[in-house]
């Protein structure tokens, strides 16, 4: 091996989310001195202030750290944090992929949980050296010998190695440096053999364009070097090679084993598919980095502006987060109900949730979205199949053959008490019962088989509040199967509003459709006039409600000369009624378009 | 031109149910203050107003409760009055009053002193709702306080009463009405209650222990009202207020002819200048602002045209004869119809409003649904 390679360590921190890894890499980042105490902000990893706020860490970055060990050697500790949610599995393995090693943190008193097992199994695949760090020793409730246990039995690995630390404290950092620096191998790879540089990640830059975040397995690449993505044969010139300290150093080379970034003027982000492998156009690489996959939106609803003006604005924030965010996508489509607008694509619901938050947030843009949905596979009288991501797009009864639903398979780590609880709920949403294993002593693992709908649904909130906080979930899409679905249509005021309708299974068509109504009509403010409220399937409604006239709408009060108050009072009321949508005559506020989200069990 | 002054007396014997305004009890050393106050925050605009804003049209002192005041008292704000500004005679100066704050000498204090209009919060006949209410008062002490009215020389009364209490019905409103034009007020104001947060009423109907009228009884109530006063020769000329020939009240016409108006005392509203602008809402800070010799006003807004225009439509449409469009084309040099024409157009349409000859009003439909016709205009 060369000298190179042998005093660099690439590692990464996998955990549960909430265990504390953002807490941890930034215990590591200050004590190498890659900050220092002035210019930390706190979980400097998590740069966006909605991760911060959310706690959950949306993209990977990769920090260079350099540590002079106990040995007296001194070494390039590359540091790859990763995504904490299922929503972004793919771009963890990713990130996985190019490291040597992981740094497992679990929590002490919560021990190991699904996301721990999932990312755990993840990295064992990637031939990962595991070092667990048990966290949150500080805790009055802390349980490090009960969390060793259930590492050598649940996940078979030794936990003489576990490290115990507090990274709120601080304590423990320096072992967990050293333990790195022994544990973890160095990289392999061959500085002279054809580039091969995995993409696990990028961001978009003002002034360089995409910003590629690679890890070099061979050869090396370094400035002026004709390069090319080996999945989508684009090919470009490297701009500039650099590393994070962890703001951005540009330097001379990345050679095989080092982690950093390269920019070369990319302008199209979707050129830049994580998983990809860059080589050269000369002496190019023969076979690809093995695990690259194209990541599919799995779930899909319609973003309008509330005021019809803002379209462009709309249109204009999504191409910019489009920017930092490939797996995001959108196209434009037209709502009977809504005007113009995105039928957008996510990778979950959470993710979802912070593509729309940033547009509210940061672009100040005022939106309704419809209830999310998973895509559907349809096959016409025809026999042709169309994947449907839009409900109202479904055919009529009797122009398809067959409809199918994607099924996740869904795994649920849960206390032995809250089996039954959890049993129930996942028959509610049509699960069907795979497994059930026992890990350690007495942590019962759950598998169903779950149709993808019922899962995006409020099905974590349900999990969680039903088993007391304690259950956590991991699923992977399995495919698609036949269900018997219908679409539901919803009609106000005798008009079919086609942003409401949605596909539901036949079984549950009556009780949801029921449940719809009731819950418009509670939602949709009354007017100066009755309007009904219908739920069909097909031509056949199913339910019906009434929201009843508006008789009675004044101010009597004087307020004595108060006129300011009056006025806020109607303006406030008018704010009201800007965020919601005029249809025909009626107004429909946003949450409507939602509320078959917010329909509870029973 | 003039302007409309407002004096208000933050103190009441006790805070009604139902009341979210600024009160205080009646504590004489606090009492003294806050007068001593007064009389500085007069003194203050008296120096700096020009004399045309010195100049009052009408005088207006309203509560809380002004008549829990002792009469050396309210002679002394109405002596103060004259004394900083312009009081020309003859023109209205109405005294808000509580049944059981009054009696004869009081009245008659103020009676001699110029005060020509009497408020007074009947709110109801009957004696259950009027503890619903919270109320320190009878019936049968607000019959007396009118003839002590009459007793004193008031021959333009104001009588205030609320519907929609929790436990009133249709009938006994009804019967409430009759009671009332009995008493044969120049004036009748009629308020549908309103719960406002926080306040015991509030919390009673929050808590269950007390259920509101339904809004059906609600409006009839409101319909009853207007054709009942209307049979007596009572003419809405507001949203909520009636008045026989010659006796509509002028100062509260200010404000829904969006003119100006001058308000002193705790958290008292002003309008001049084309601001509006208001008093602290902190009792300790409006004394010590004024010992320190400085105006109490904690905020000012400026009105824009924009705005102006705004508040003078939808203050002007309160008032059954209406917005007069020559008078709105003269203030602001453009056609209403340019303006808001989106909002007119629909509104017409809906047959919310009308316009009669050379005003824009509500419609008989229009009326109870007058907010939904107002936020058009904001």
């Amino acid at each position: 091996m060369s000298d190179e390679l042998k005093n660099i360590r690439n590692f990464c921190i996998i955990a549960h989310i909430d265990h504390g890894k953002s807490t941890l890499a930034d215990r590591l980042l200050e004590y190498t001195g890659a900050l220092s105490e002035r210019e930390m902000t706190d979980q400097f990893l998590d740069q966006m202030d909605l991760e911060r706020e959310r706690g959950i860490t949306i993209k990977a970055k990769a920090v260079r750290l350099t540590y002079q060990a106990r040995d007296g050697h001194v070494y390039q500790l590359n540091l790859i944090d990763t995504p904490g949610h299922v929503d972004f599995a793919y771009e963890v393995s990713r990130s996985l992929a190019a490291c040597e090693g992981a740094l497992l943190v679990i929590d002490a008193v919560q021990g190991i949980e699904a996301q721990t097992l999932a990312n755990t199994y993840l990295a064992l695949e990637n031939n990962l050296t595991i070092i667990p760090v048990i966290n949150k020793i500080d805790l009055p409730n802390a349980n490090p010998i009960k969390v060793k246990e259930e590492i050598e039995e649940i996940i078979g690995l030794d936990a003489a190695e576990a490290v115990l630390v507090s990274a709120k404290l601080g304590t423990g950092t320096e072992e967990v440096l050293e333990h790195i620096v022994k544990i973890i191998p160095p990289p392999k790879g061959n500085k002279g053999a054809s580039l091969k540089a995995l993409i696990f990640d990028s961001h978009y830059d003002s002034y360089k364009g995409v910003v590629v975040y690679v890890r070099v397995i061979d050869g090396y690449l370094e400035k002026g070097q004709r390069i090319k993505m080996m999945s989508s044969q684009v090919e470009h010139e490297v701009a500039e090679v650099g590393v994070f300290r962890p703001t951005m150093q540009i330097g001379q080379k990345l050679s095989a084993g080092e982690v950093g970034f390269m920019a070369a003027g990319i302008k199209n982000i979707g050129e830049i598919q994580v998983g990809d492998t860059i080589t050269t156009v000369i002496n190019p690489a023969h076979e690809p980095l093995p695990g690259y996959r194209k990541v599919t939106p799995m779930v899909y609803c319609g973003l309008y502006p509330a005021d019809a003006g803002d379209y462009a604005d709309l249109k204009n924030a999504l191409e910019k987060l489009q920017l930092n965010d490939a797996s995001m996508v959108f196209e434009a489509e037209t709502s009977e109900a809504l005007g113009f607008g995105f039928r957008c694509g996510f990778l979950g619901l959470l993710h979802k949730e912070i593509i729309q938050e940033r547009l509210e947030r940061e672009y100040k843009l005022n939106l309704i979205t419809t209830a999310p949905s998973v895509v559907y596979r349809v096959t016409v009288n025809s026999g042709q199949e169309y994947y449907i991501e839009n409900p109202a797009k479904l055919p009529p009864p009797g122009k398809y053959i067959k409809l199918e639903e994607p099924y996740v398979l869904a795994t649920i780590l849960v206390p032995q008490e809250f089996i039954g609880a959890v049993m129930e709920l996942c028959q509610e949403r049509r699960g069907e019962f795979k497994n059930m294993e026992h890990l350690g002593n007495k942590r019962p693992m759950l598998s169903y088989k779950i149709p993808l709908s019922e899962i995006i649904y409020d099905f974590f909130d349900q999990l969680k509040s039903r088993t007391k906080g304690y259950a956590s979930l991991d699923y992977e899409l399995t495919g698609y199967e036949e269900s018997n679905l219908v679409k539901l249509n919803i009609l106000i005021n005798n008009e079919p509003v086609d942003a409401l309708s949605y596909i539901v299974h036949k079984d549950k068509a009556y009780f949801r459709g029921r449940q719809l109504v009731e819950k418009l009509r509670s939602l949709i403010p009354r007017q100066l006039f009755d309007i009904p409220v219908q739920a069909s399937i097909g031509n056949k409604i199913i339910a019906r409600e009434t929201i009843k006239a508006k008789r009675k709408d004044v101010l009597a009060k004087c307020y004595g000369g108060d006129i300011t108050r009056k006025r806020k009072l109607l303006e406030k009321q008018r704010e009201g009624k800007k965020r919601m949508k005029q249809l025909g005559n009626i107004e429909i506020p946003q949450e409507a378009f939602m509320a078959v989200l917010k329909i509870e069990e029973k | 031109m003039g302007i409309g002054l407002y004096i208000h007396i933050p103190f009441c014997l006790k805070k009604c149910n139902y009341c979210d305004f600024i009160s205080y009890g009646f504590k004489p050393a606090l009492v003294k203050a806050y007068l001593t106050a007064l009389d500085k925050e007069m003194a203050l605009y008296s120096n700096s107003l020009p004399p045309e804003e010195k100049q009052l049209e009408t005088i207006y002192i309203g509560g809380g409760t002004p008549t829990c005041l002792r009469a050396n008292e309210l002679y002394e704000v109405l002596k103060a009055c004259r004394h900083y500004f312009t009081w020309p005679p003859e023109i209205e100066v109405t005294v808000e009053a509580n049944p059981g704050t009054v009696d004869l000498e009081k009245l008659t204090v103020l009676r001699r002193e110029n005060v020509n209009r009497l408020s007074l919060g009947v709110q109801t006949d009957s004696d259950n709702l009027l503890q619903v209410l919270g109320r320190q008062h009878t019936f049968e002490q607000a019959v007396e306080a009118v003839c002590l009215a009459r007793q004193a020389g008031f021959s333009n009364l104001n009588l205030d009463l609320i519907f929609g209490i929790p436990g009133q019905t249709l009938t006994s409103w009804r019967e409430c009405l009759a009671k009332t034009v009995n008493l044969s007020p120049q004036h009748v104001s009629i308020y549908n209650l309103q719960l406002e947060e926080e306040t015991p009423l509030w919390k009673k109907v929050k808590s269950g222990q007390l259920k509101t009228c339904p809004e059906e009884t609600e409006l009839a109530m409101y319909e009853q009202a207007i054709e009942f006063l209307k049979d007596n020769n009572y003419i809405q000329y507001e949203i909520s207020n009636f008045a026989q020939t010659g006796y509509q009240c002028q100062h509260n016409l200010r404000y829904w002819r969006n003119i100006s108006y001058l308000g002193l005392g705790l958290s008292a509203h002003s309008y001049l200048a084309r601001c509006r602008f208001n008093n602290t809402e902190n009792i300790n800070t409006y004394l010590n602002c004024l010992t320190e010799g400085k105006l109490p006003v904690s905020r000012v807004e400026f009105i824009s045209k924009q705005v102006e225009m705004q508040e003078t439509v939808f203050l002007g449409l309160r008032l059954m004869q209406g917005l007069d469009l020559i008078k709105f084309f003269a203030r602001f040099g453009c056609c209403i119809e340019d303006v808001f024409t989106a909002q007119l157009k629909n509104l017409l349409y809906l047959g919310l409003v009308e316009i009669n000859g050379l005003s824009l009003r509500l419609t008989k439909n229009g009326l109870p649904v007058a907010n939904f016709v107002f936020r058009e205009f904001v």
